[in-house]
């Protein structure tokens, strides 16, 4: 399959037809979803009108948009007016947004052919799509394993070559940790990079939307078309959008990588992931990278800090979830509390059940200061973290996972062994910084991401680091995927 | 009023009411706090919605710089602090018309401190604090009283209204001074027109705090918040209701119980909302989706010096500018509008006191007579201003001003026109006058002799022959010079 | 501070969810293990920290007192799971 790239190349050279590109997409998405389950809500129509119609512009010489033409999974954490949008819930199974977000207006401005909606842990709770209330995703390259979550169906239809791009949101690695788990790149951006409006709140100060894509090229030129101030989201930061895909370089002389002491230590407790990443910082080595040992003394604390703090927020933001206004309602109870508590008891599934619990106990009065506000103290500290490490390199790299993909059930039993998952990926989402996983090898045949990460506002420089590191060890496609 | 309680030694000991204020004003912004949805009252349910103020999946709020800047007008106006930095807070709670199950409000940062209003009888009241929330949807009981109803029904045009809760001290002494303390408050907020403030529509809200006290000391007692009053006049009774109930408690030995009650209006009583506080754990935390402000002191100059003059300050200068006793200034400065009328009225005659006399008199009750105000009233300010200088200068006497007035007042137009019309206009041509004076002293021998002879009260006769004899219209200075040439 | 056990009882009530018994009972041995690493975090010195407020900082974002077109009443209501003409329907209010 073509990168998102070349097919866009193609379309506007009329080469190809987005239509033509769209059905092949189609086409490729039906001949694994008996496998992968990746998909919540198809939109073939919606798809085919979009594509033929930018094929009309095109035949009249009009301008089209930069991702003209290119077939693209949205996860259902999006709205998309007028078609469900589950958010992996069935407490949401019949909605239907009067509105679309922000990103997805911006992807049909820049005539991405939107195929369809992925399946998602429910409320972007989990790191496996073992949580969607409808069903389970599969990894394409293991059908027993997990996709990784919550971005498991993006990351999955991604990852089985059947579209180049992808739309996943990380709030502690719901983007980055899929995206290893199924041998693509996925990029978080800064907080405030890209507009939250549209995309339904899971922790307000840590959700991003972000690139899942085959390559760095392609989530360069998504991350562009999305990214930028959006007035109806008061944390957007109105800071002018790079040319990404003019940043990408071959070479890494003169960079400075750090390397994270406390990050290596750990993964060194399973000696073919810690080979995996010695072998991979050794490629940026001889693409020219010199590296400075960097430490974030505090980001043993970031589960903590995250698990306090993630649902605290989200402990708010689901309780419009209650049947009066949208969404599921569960019908004859005697009054309207009664009829809150039966709806949200059946509506949510037990790992959002527990995050509402936890989150509310954390707001509780006698309790707010000595967990919410100690949370957000920690917070600052790793921020501070960052900002120590960054003064003495230019990027950091580290593992994206401590494992490859697990076997679906494996996990799914134990929560805090699931939390677990994020460990290397949420101290930078508490700080803010942007981050990415690039496919980097395989353990027992299954992928594994590098992780890179930059200061705020700086994805250009690590996206950079990222295209040179995949050009030169063209990990991704070594292997072909169990199902395509 | 004041029933002497029992203490527990069985001494009568006199209990004091200790009341504060919460009042609530929605801001007559044209949109709503964190939306672009119209704020206007009274239009079909949820036509004004959209899905951030549905608080629909993915939506966000974004503050309305109106709002803040009626607040901090507002701030200004009752002399509080602008805080130098100022955030937003969630407050969680569940209820069928909060859209979000948690309503955007401001917690331990509110935008102003402190403040005070000045009440008519001239006693102050402190405030506390003013701060920005969101105004909730409205709740239909569908078949009537909320505890027989059958169902909700709900509309949300209202939430997502900006609303600034202005909390008191505990300063207010009485119910009476309860209502006074409203209508300061109203006035205010009408005068600098960030609020149409109609408790009947809803854009004034108000819940007391009510507590007594041996007269006297300083302690305060166990209080109790009022809710459902909806009128001035609920405000009185409800807190009086609530006053004697507290006392008689006291004397016969009962505690207070510390809670929520509500105003019947229809059995004029407070009863028990216990069973509403069931743990209210608001748990309030910063909202993530609102940066905080830190307002620049060049936006909260400009703010300020956009406040039009207030009734207090105004006041004052009617007084040292215009010379006006405080009196008449404190009438014409009562409202906005008329001040201004005043105003107006006094460039356009020349004569600032002449113009308070007019308005505080004879326009005044013209207007009483035909049913108007200075507001309804044709007249304009600059037809009432002319008709002065008229007098002034001479060209009608004061009776035919009075006529002219009322017919200004009760249609309109131009004073010289209506002058003209009837024939009004003064004669102070000396010929024509002479000419009436001599015609008068001719027929009227008895009373000049009388005069002559030393009764001075007979020229005023004579005069007012002459005033008769002319209709009115010859200037009255021109006659009694030319009755003192002629008569000595 | 002194750990105390959570009260799932009562958050859950707060929170409008009712948990079983089973629920209840596992998710408080779930929380007891997530609390391992939340104690930790009582140790730290945190004293002289500000909390995070805004990871990336920002303050004064306004907009202007427009109005934006809005939905229209059928829109509005379209998701409703009850109406009653143009109000959204739910069970009445028991206090």
């Amino acid at each position: 399959m073509q990168t998102g790239h070349e097919i866009h190349d193609a379309v506007v050279r009329r080469e190809r037809s987005a239509e033509e590109a769209t059905k092949a997409a189609l086409e490729a998405i039906g001949r694994v979803e008996p496998s992968l389950h990746a998909y919540i809500t198809l939109l073939p129509e919606r798809a085919l009108a979009k594509a033929r119609d930018v094929d009309a512009r095109i035949g009249r010489g009009e301008q089209v948009g930069a991702l003209a033409g290119v077939p693209t999974a949205v996860k259902d954490i999006f709205c998309l007016k007028g078609e469900l949008t589950t958010c992996g819930s069935k407490i949401l199974a019949n909605f239907k947004p009067p509105f679309s977000s922000t990103v997805v207006e911006r992807l049909d401005a820049a005539d991405a052919i939107i195929v369809g909606k992925t399946n998602m842990d429910e409320f972007a709770m989990g790191s496996s799509c073992e949580n969607s209330a409808f069903f389970p995703t599969h990894n394409p390259w293991d059908l027993e394993g997990v996709p990784g979550g919550s971005s498991g169906g993006s990351a999955s239809t991604v990852g089985a070559r059947s579209v180049p791009y992808g739309l996943g949101t990380d709030t502690g690695g719901s983007i980055r940790e899929p995206a290893s788990f199924c041998n693509i790149v996925g990029v978080k951006p800064t907080y405030g990079r890209v507009s939250r409006y549209g995309m339904i709140a899971f922790a307000s100060s840590l959700d991003q939307a972000g690139p899942m894509t085959a390559d760095v090229r392609d989530a360069a030129d998504l991350l562009e078309a999305i990214a930028g101030f959006d007035p109806m989201d008061s944390t957007s930061v109105d800071v002018p959008v790079p040319h990404y895909a003019s940043a990408l370089r071959d070479d890494l002389k003169g960079v400075k990588v750090g390397i994270v002491g406390e990050f290596e230590e750990s993964i060194a407790v399973d000696p073919k992931m810690a080979k995996l990443y010695k072998d991979a910082y050794a490629d940026l080595g001889a693409l020219g990278a010199s590296f400075v040992d960097v430490s974030l003394p505090h980001a043993k604390y970031g589960l903590a800090t995250y698990y306090l703090i993630a649902p605290a927020e989200c402990s708010s933001n689901l309780a419009r979830y209650d049947g009066t206004r949208y969404g599921a309602r569960v019908d004859g109870a005697a009054d309207v509390y009664a009829m809150f508590d039966k709806t949200r008891t059946a509506g949510f599934g037990a790992e959002v059940k527990r995050r509402i619990i936890l989150g509310t106990y954390a707001l509780c009065s006698g309790y707010y200061d000595a967990y919410y506000v100690r949370a957000q103290k920690v917070r600052t500290l790793m921020k501070q973290d960052f900002d120590a490490a960054f003064a003495a390199c230019d990027v950091i790299a580290c593992p994206a996972v401590s494992c490859a993909p697990f076997e679906l059930g494996a996990k799914s039993q134990d929560p805090v062994a699931m939390y677990l998952m994020d460990y290397f990926t949420i101290p930078m989402s508490l700080a803010g910084i942007p981050a990415l996983s690039v496919p980097a090898g395989y353990v027992d045949a299954l992928p594994v991401g590098l992780q890179l990460c930059a200061p705020a506002f700086e994805e250009a420089r690590m996206l950079s680091v990222a295209h040179a590191y995949e050009q030169s060890s063209r990990h991704a496609a070594k292997r072909e995927p169990v199902v395509s | 009023m004041s029933a002497p309680a029992k203490a527990p030694s069985g001494a009568a000991v006199d209990m004091e009411p200790v009341i504060g204020l919460e009042v609530h004003v929605e801001l007559s912004t044209q949109s709503k706090m964190f939306c672009g949805c119209r704020n206007e009252f009274g239009a079909p349910p949820n036509t004004h919605v959209c899905p951030v103020c549905l608080g629909m999946p993915g939506t966000l709020p974004v503050i309305n710089r109106r709002a803040v800047e009626f607040l901090c007008k507002a701030g200004f106006a009752l002399e509080c602090a602008v805080a130098p930095f100022s955030k937003f807070d969630r407050k969680n709670y569940f209820y069928p018309d909060m859209p979000k199950n948690y309503q955007i409000s401001q917690y331990d940062m509110p935008l102003t401190t402190g403040g005070r209003v000045a009440l008519a009888s001239g006693k102050t009241v402190r405030l506390n604090r003013i701060h920005l929330e969101e105004d909730t949807g409205k709740n239909i009981h569908a078949g009537g009283h909320m505890t027989a109803s059958e169902a909700t029904l709900i509309d949300y045009n209202r939430a997502g209204v900006p609303l600034m809760e202005i909390v008191s001290e505990p300063d207010i002494a009485s119910p009476e001074q309860a209502e006074e303390y409203l209508m300061a408050l109203r006035d205010v907020l009408l005068y600098i027109g960030v609020s149409d403030v109609k408790m009947h529509e809803g854009s004034l809200r108000c819940d007391a705090n009510v507590s007594i006290r041996p007269a006297g000391t300083t302690e305060l007692g166990t209080k109790t918040e009022i809710k459902n009053m909806n009128s001035f006049k609920s405000v009185v009774a409800a807190l009086e209701f609530e006053i004697d109930r507290q006392r008689a408690c006291v004397a016969s030995g009962e505690r207070i119980v510390q809670e929520t009650r509500g105003w019947d209006e229809v059995r004029g009583m407070t009863y028990s909302m216990r069973s509403k506080e069931q743990a209210h754990d608001y748990r309030y935390f910063p909202d993530p989706d609102l940066p905080p402000l830190s307002l620049d002191e060049a936006t909260l100059a400009r703010w300020r010096g956009e406040l039009p003059e207030l009734p207090a300050q105004r006041r004052e200068r009617f007084v040292t500018q215009f010379g006006l006793p405080e009196y008449d200034a404190g009438v014409l400065t009562q409202s906005r509008a008329d001040a201004d009328y005043f105003e107006e009225a006094a460039a356009a005659s020349g004569d600032p006191k002449q113009a308070s006399n007019w308005l505080m008199g004879d326009v005044r009750k013209s207007l009483e007579a035909h049913g108007l105000t200075l507001s309804t009233t044709k007249m304009t300010p600059v037809a009432l201003g002319e008709l002065i200088a008229m007098v002034r200068a001479g060209a009608i006497t004061g009776k035919a001003a009075k006529e002219v007035c009322e017919a200004l007042v009760a249609g309109g137009g131009d004073p010289k026109a209506i002058v003209a019309e009837r024939g009004l206009a003064q004669v102070s041509d000396e010929g024509a006058i002479a000419a009436i004076v001599d015609k008068v002293i001719a027929a009227q021998g008895e009373s000049v002799a009388a005069y002559k002879a030393g009764k001075t009260k007979a020229l005023d006769f004579i005069v007012g022959q002459v005033m008769r004899e002319s209709r009115g219209r010859a200037n009255v200075d021109v006659v009694k010079r030319l009755l003192a040439e002629r008569l000595g | 501070m002194a750990e105390v056990p959570i009260d799932i009882a009562y958050i859950s009530r707060l929170a409008r969810i009712s948990l079983t018994d089973e629920e209840s009972a596992r998710f408080s041995a779930q929380f007891e293990r997530l609390f391992d690493f939340i104690r930790e975090l009582q140790q730290l010195d945190v004293g002289k920290v500000h909390p995070t407020a805004q990871v990336i900082p920002l303050s004064n974002v306004m907009r202007d007192d427009a109005l934006k077109p809005c939905l229209t009443q059928d829109e509005a209501l379209a998701n409703a799971p009850d109406r009653e003409g143009p109000y959204f329907k739910a069970p009445r209010i028991l206090e």
